[in-house]
């Protein structure tokens, strides 16, 4: 349950942010179909309700840091539709010129500060983020989303360490999606809940059903409330599934039908929408408006994407030092 | 001009910065203690244990720590205790540090130091004294400068804090006692300038950190056997000042590059290949390498002493080229 009273104008909007990155996402993937985007593609589509259950807490300044599957955590923290599209896409008119891509997204007007291609590398990155803002007193906090793989990463168990003995503003959201790549979290180690290394290094930490919208909020909430109160890190684990494959191509036979359709059945969008309507928060005229929004501008970004130039040949060298100040 | 020692003025530079800039911060293991060389000595009284920072044992957090504090406007000097421990930040140095400027399109900015003490002294042994520059001049994104005298300590220092890229400062330990003058005031040392220590007219030698000391050595005996050298330090290797080198060589046509790392690999394969594509006819003999056997630092005084380049070796090598 909610900590406070959400009103109806809320709940709407909150689906109306996971139909964006769903949208976007799934336009993401149709364009991979048609050798449109080529690359190496996570997609988090299955997932989103962790994404935007936190990023709608958070303030426009505080720090988001992702991971290789961060399309929707750029989207959820406010990153621009068209630009993110067209770095995706490799285009000029991307966030990052087209030298980042899918994996390295930086959107730092929206506060999403980074991305990374290495499991479990932008942890240590949000400890950083939150040792300067507690040195800076603004009441910023930085959040790092992860997966079940990185538990199993050096630095996960080293930031928990420093991160609980500095008392470091950060909140660590740990998208357990049961794999890791291609092998279920169970064949990597004996620790069922990721959860359980926060009460090690002695820190907050609660484990929540992730494809919830209110019951991520709800933890989330809780967690900024002690964050921003300078007690330290906050631990949040939130159980999910990833409804592609690790990456697109991946046929994902690893994986048995009956688990997905288990929990497609628990789709974060789709389960949301029945609570707005069984609570009749929403109309159906009301609904399929937001369907379609959602999908018109996924549509206008891919044409955007796809119409821009690529970047000029002489940047393949540019930017790797900055000038001096 | 004061004579200090390169510890003190590593110290002095750190202090100068912690002083003008409120946004630098040291963080590392035993830095609010002094460190084990006491190059940190005094600052923790000075700033505060919140400015200088005593880090678990953890290299490869404490890195990313330092870059995602950087990406949010501080300006950190992260010490790595030995070079032979930035094996364990390389990810975070490599595919972070090295890259968000580049893989944000400009948008990220990381303006870190990385301290690092290198080299031999001591019989210390295979993992605490090795000479790793090269495999960090590799990385496109990194600067590295080495420097050999307190003066250019200190100097390079300072501009390696206020540089907004990632700079990785290495120390040699061997040279922690050494004196020099050290000009007052704000001295700055540009990075990616090399020095011209001695002027010759007939070879020149390349040295590196510890070893321009014995090059230099070695050019007073060989100008007592008629032979005029001209002694040139780098400072930094990564952006190296190819200019200097290239137009001293065609000024002697002969070139030996001495360094403590293994010859392999090693920074003097990429000033000889520099300098054969922009000064070959020019030359008049091979540019000869002296530098570490390709093989771990080993423990044992009378084989660390086997394993360095010595005076009698950058002789040698240099009769040689006059067949």
């Amino acid at each position: 349950m909610p900590t406070r009273k959400e009103n109806s104008k809320d709940l709407i909007d909150l689906l109306r942010r996971m139909w964006l990155i769903r949208a976007f996402e799934e336009k993401v993937s149709a364009l991979y179909a048609e050798r449109q985007i080529v690359g190496l593609l996570h997609l988090g589509i299955g997932q989103e309700a962790v994404a935007v259950g936190t990023c709608s807490l958070l303030r426009p300044d505080d720090y988001v840091f992702g991971g290789h599957r961060s399309h929707g955590h750029a989207l959820a923290k406010g990153a621009d539709v068209n630009r993110l599209m067209a770095e995706i896409a490799g285009r000029a008119t991307g966030y990052c010129g087209g030298k980042g891509g899918s994996m390295h997204i930086v959107a730092l007007e929206a506060g999403f500060v980074t991305a990374t291609g290495v499991v479990g590398g932008t942890i240590p990155l949000a400890l950083g983020a939150a040792f300067a803002a507690k040195e800076k007193k603004q009441g910023q906090v930085a959040v790092v989303f992860f997966g079940d793989g990185a538990g199993q990463a050096g630095p996960f168990h080293e930031s928990l360490n420093i991160a609980s003995l500095w008392r470091l503003p950060v909140i660590f959201v740990c998208e357990n999606n049961g794999y890791a790549e291609f092998t279920p979290l169970s064949a990597h180690t004996k620790v069922e809940r990721l959860a359980q290394h926060a009460k090690t290094y002695d820190i907050s930490s609660s484990t929540v059903d992730g494809n919830d919208l209110l019951a991520v909020r709800t933890a989330i909430s809780k967690a900024l409330g002690k964050t921003r109160a300078g007690t330290g890190p906050v631990f949040v684990e939130c159980l999910t599934h990833r409804l592609r494959g690790h990456y697109e191509g991946d046929p994902a036979k690893y994986r048995e039908l009956s688990q997905l359709t288990q929990w497609k059945s628990k789709d974060p969008v789709a389960r949301f929408t029945r609570l707005l309507k069984s609570k009749k928060a929403i109309t159906d005229n009301e609904l399929q408006a937001i369907e379609s929004e959602a999908r018109s501008r996924a549509e206008q970004a891919a044409e955007f994407s796809l119409s821009s130039p690529w970047p000029a040949e002489e940047e393949v060298a540019t930017q790797v030092t900055a000038d001096l100040p | 001009m004061p004579e200090q020692t390169y510890l003190e003025a590593i110290r002095a530079g750190l202090h100068e910065e912690m002083s003008r800039d409120s946004s630098v911060y040291v963080l590392g293991e035993d830095v609010a203690l002094g460190g084990p060389f006491g190059v940190t000595k005094g600052l923790s009284e000075g700033f505060g244990v919140h400015r200088v920072v005593n880090t678990p044992i953890s290299e490869g957090t404490v890195m990313g720590l330092a870059i995602g504090a950087a990406t949010a406007g501080l300006r950190p000097v992260v010490e790595i205790m030995f070079i032979d421990f930035i094996t364990l930040a390389m990810d975070q140095l490599v595919n972070h540090a090295a890259k968000l400027h580049y893989m944000s399109g400009g948008q990220l900015k990381i303006p870190l130091t990385v301290r690092v003490q290198c080299g031999i002294s001591g019989a210390m042994g295979a993992h605490h004294s090795q000479s790793l520059e090269s495999w960090l001049a590799h990385v496109p994104g990194l600067k590295v400068v080495m420097p050999s005298n307190p003066a250019d300590a200190k100097g390079l220092l300072k501009a390696a804090i206020r540089d907004d890229n990632p700079v990785i400062f290495i120390e040699h330990r061997g040279l922690y006692r050494t004196r020099g003058k050290v000009p007052d005031g704000d001295h700055l040392v540009p990075i990616g300038r090399a020095a011209v220590l001695r002027e010759g007219k007939q070879v020149t030698i390349v040295a590196l950190a510890n070893t321009v000391g014995v090059a230099l050595a070695a050019a007073d005996e060989l100008a007592g056997g008629g032979i005029s050298t001209e002694v040139i330090d780098p400072r930094s290797i990564s952006p190296l000042d190819v200019e200097t080198i290239v137009e001293s060589v065609k000024k002697t046509s002969r070139m030996i590059i001495v360094h403590e790392a293994v010859e392999k690999g090693g920074i003097g394969a990429e000033i000889t290949a520099t300098v054969q594509e922009h000064a070959l006819y020019y030359l008049d003999a091979p540019i000869l390498r002296i530098a570490a056997p390709f093989a771990p630092v080993p423990a044992s005084p009378s084989l660390e002493k086997q394993f360095l380049p010595n005076q009698a070796c950058i002789v040698k090598a240099v009769r040689k080229l006059f067949g």
